[in-house]
């Protein structure tokens, strides 16, 4: 009897501290898929850590807008001189990380000089290669040489793995972040949520949420079932897109779809045989149906690509009629190859749904050619040692989500290992390019070249499908980095 | 009693250290490189080498495998490549979870096994054992995880009774943890209560039919007192090894209905290890839950001992 008595009580107890909670909400709950690793962007790639830290606990030199634009982070301003070598940049006054010390232009110098330090990890130690010296002159200014003119140094200094962090805490980084942004670091109960605190010191408009708690759901039924009795308030990147219709019909919840920088391809590897024949690359593109993988692998979320390029890029070229879906011409290519009778190869497929979902209408797809593929379902260990590190594959379907990356075509050692050295060249001329007439020009370019050698099998942009409480509001709809800027998020009366 | 448990725990020793081998073997050649798997696409080749320095990975197999054993023992179990902490502090804030809910299951299912079996064995045959039989049948053959997701639809997001997962942490109170583990617990318990409650049935209709019963109703004992003194404690050996299987189960088992629940116990850990490549991780939870297994089997046969004299004097 006591204890029915006592479970009564604490069930009524609960009830009434939940509906406190609901009264006034000052927080916010956000799921997310994947937990991250550790809380050291400058020293992984896993995009969660990017997702909980970017822009809310860490910010860099420059920082991106919700567009993809890059402005103003840390430096206020900065000046490029006339070749095009040296950056000045000025730091804002004021600026104090979340553990009390001043933010000056040593920080600056030991972070870069510590992302492109021959001991580093940082998994973007490309982004730092062209730095000839930082160099600290006085308290908020900072002079980067450069090796040469680089047309996109301002954006690769937004990315999350070019933060600033300071050497007073820079041992206990992993567990125990600490930097500049509008939230400090709360708490991590490992495997299940991390905290952030808002960070009434922020040297910028305030946060407008008092807190924000990060929940990590791997499973999508669970997902569903966490959004559906309000136990979250927003799921970033939600993982079943055939969820998403009851979502849209439900008042209580908008679903948010924007663009990512993911361009998923089929990839080909370009060295095996036989699609070291541009014939059988482009039959297969041709073999291939976009808007039947988009509608049946992501429900219909995604935009179709010709080439390897962002299509909300000002630059980007719509090259999808190149490669249209057109079995018989794909037959013909095939014959003239000399393949008429097709061929077995393998298809290796990551963990991701657009990969698996995809993998499977493309298997079919490539069947009405003649071309017989082995699927094999890998997860992202084996992938990462069995196709991108050991090129063991014929064909594999997977996102680049970096942005801006068409100039992994230009490395020949990339797992897809496309050899052109014009293409190269283009790529070579375009990094010391800073004109934008003739920046946008070759890019054009180089996003024919690819598509005209058609090295990938160039299927679609992946979208950013959220899910979000009807009532939150200033959630990123698109994804320039793989961040959830929380700074401009709150609660509608 | 003595010479029994100390030859027990030899041959408890000796699972130990064969099992320890072949997890280390085991988990070593699965393919798949930490460091690479942490840096991603763009990773230049020096930083990944620089990685793999910081995490020892560079180091023979054999002083990894001495150094982690020794580090078992001392009670270091490392620390994780990704997360970057200790490992014992990882698998202790996941065993505050694994095991009260294993526990928890454990209880449950106990408590609906018992007496659904007494009750079917000692009616046998009358519609009552029908329905138990036929109830049990189908928690056997219910997948638990689906059953899960049912008990989520219901009481989560139509009732509101209960958060759809998630665990608030016992510093936030004892009632909400309990509460936090019910459905999860319940979803554990359903499958394994049927199994105990036909194993509870079958194995005290058999001990009914043995003649001590018949001499101890012969002797004027009511059929109640017949089996509450002499048939049920028979009945119980091959009712423990059951429950001790069950128990192991609950603590490593739990995988997929930690997922479903977004509990952040063992299980969940495990699969995350794996898929991260946090190789000392998935070894030392692995290697702690053989030895859970092991220790459950240890205590399962000194409680035979307990149960069963004649099983002291073999020994």
């Amino acid at each position: 009897m006591k204890i029915t008595r006592n479970l009564a009580v604490a069930a009524i107890a609960l009830m009434t501290a939940m509906n406190a909670a609901h009264a006034a909400k000052t927080g916010v709950t956000i799921g997310l898929q994947l937990e991250p690793p550790h809380l050291d962007p400058t020293s992984a790639a896993a995009g969660a850590i990017d997702q909980v830290l970017y822009s809310n606990v860490f910010e860099g030199l420059t920082r991106f807008g919700p567009d993809g634009s890059v402005g103003p982070g840390l430096a206020e301003s900065w000046k490029i001189s006339a070749d095009g070598c040296i950056y000045t940049f000025t730091l804002r006054e004021g600026v104090t990380f979340h553990d009390g010390s001043t933010l000056d232009a040593g920080d600056v110098v030991f972070s870069l000089d510590r992302a492109r330090a021959e001991d580093s990890t940082n998994a973007q130690k490309a982004l730092f290669e062209n730095i000839d010296k930082v160099e600290a002159k006085g308290d908020t200014t900072v002079k980067i040489t450069l090796k040469k003119p680089q047309g996109d140094f301002l954006f690769n200094l937004a990315w999350g793995d070019a933060v600033i962090v300071a050497p007073e805490s820079i041992e206990d980084i992993k567990n125990n972040p600490v930097g500049t942004g509008a939230f400090t670091f709360g708490n991590w109960a490992k495997g299940d949520k991390i905290t952030l605190v808002r960070n009434d010191d922020y040297w910028g408009d305030a946060a407008k949420l008092e807190s924000a708690t990060f929940k990590f759901i791997s499973e999508p039924t669970a997902a569903f079932a966490a959004m559906m009795a309000e136990d979250i308030d927003a799921f970033y990147s939600f993982p079943a897109p055939e969820n998403l219709a009851s979502f849209e019909a439900d008042p209580r919840f908008t679903v948010l779809s924007g663009s990512t920088e993911g361009e998923t391809i089929l990839s080909i590897n370009n060295k095996q045989e036989p699609f070291d024949n541009l014939l059988v690359r482009r039959a297969v593109s041709h073999a291939i149906d976009r808007s039947a993988i988009i509608d049946g692998a992501m429900f219909g979320y995604g935009t179709p690509i010709g080439t390897h390029f962002a299509p909300h890029h000002p630059d980007y070229v719509d090259l999808t009629n190149f490669s249209n879906y057109d079995p018989e011409k794909a037959k013909a290519l095939l014959k003239e190859a000399g393949l008429e009778d097709g061929f077995k190869t393998t298809l290796k497929l990551p963990p991701p749904s657009y990969a698996r979902r995809g993998g499977e209408i493309i298997a079919a797809q490539l069947r009405e050619v003649g071309i017989e593929t082995e699927i094999s379902n890998l997860e992202w260990a084996q992938w990462l040692e069995q196709v991108f590190r050991g090129k063991d594959f014929g064909l594999s379907i997977v996102s680049h989500t970096e942005p801006m990356d068409i100039g992994i075509y230009a490395r020949p050692e990339y797992y897809f290992q496309y050899d052109n050295a014009d293409f190269q060249q283009m790529i070579k001329d375009l990094s010391t390019e800073s004109d934008p007439k003739k920046r946008s020009t070759a890019l054009k370019k180089a996003q024919m070249t690819i598509a005209r050698d058609a090295v990938n099998g160039y299927l679609f942009q992946l979208a950013l499908t959220s899910v979000v409480n009807a009532k939150l509001k200033g959630i990123w709809e698109n994804a320039p980095t793989q961040a959830l800027d929380l700074t401009a998020v709150s609660w509608e009366d | 009693m003595l010479r029994y448990a100390l030859k027990r725990l030899q041959s408890l020793v000796i699972s130990l250290v064969i099992a320890s081998l072949v997890i280390f073997a085991a988990i070593e050649v699965i393919p798949g490189d930490p460091a690479s798997f942490m840096l991603g696409f763009n990773a230049k080749p020096e930083a990944v080498e620089a990685l793999r320095d910081q995490l020892g990975l560079n180091q023979s197999l054999i002083k990894r495998y001495f150094s982690w054993v020794s580090g078992l023992l001392t009670g270091n179990f490392g620390t994780s490549y990704t997360y970057r902490s200790p490992v014992s502090e990882i698998i202790g804030d996941r065993l505050w979870i694994s095991l009260p809910l294993a526990v928890y299951a454990l209880t449950l299912t106990v408590l609906i096994a018992f007496p659904a079996g007494i009750f079917a064995a000692t009616r046998r045959g009358s519609r009552t054992d029908v329905a138990v039989m036929s109830v049990t049948q189908l928690g056997v053959a219910i997948p638990n995880f689906w059953f899960a997701i049912l008990m989520v639809l219901l009481f989560s997001i139509n009732l509101r009774w209960f958060s759809a997962g998630g665990f608030p942490g016992w510093e936030n109170g004892f009632w909400p943890a309990i509460k936090a583990l019910t459905l999860p617990a319940i979803a554990l318990a359903l499958p394994q209560a049927s199994i105990l409650a036909r194993v509870m049935r079958s194995s005290l209709l058999d001990t009914l039919g043995q003649d001590y019963i018949r001499t101890s109703r012969a002797k004027g004992l009511t059929r109640r007192q017949a089996l509450w003194r002499h048939a049920l404690r028979n009945a119980l050996i091959p009712v423990l090894t059951i429950i001790g299987l069950q128990f192991s189960f609950l603590l490593a088992g739990a995988i997929i209905i930690e997922n479903v629940f977004y509990l952040p116990g063992l299980g969940r850990l495990v699969f995350q290890s794996i898929s991260q490549r946090d190789l000392i991780v998935v070894e030392s939870v692995v290697m702690l839950l053989v030895f859970a297994v092991i220790l459950v089997n240890f205590t399962v046969d000194l409680a035979y001992a307990w149960v069963d004299p004649r099983l002291r004097a073999r020994a």
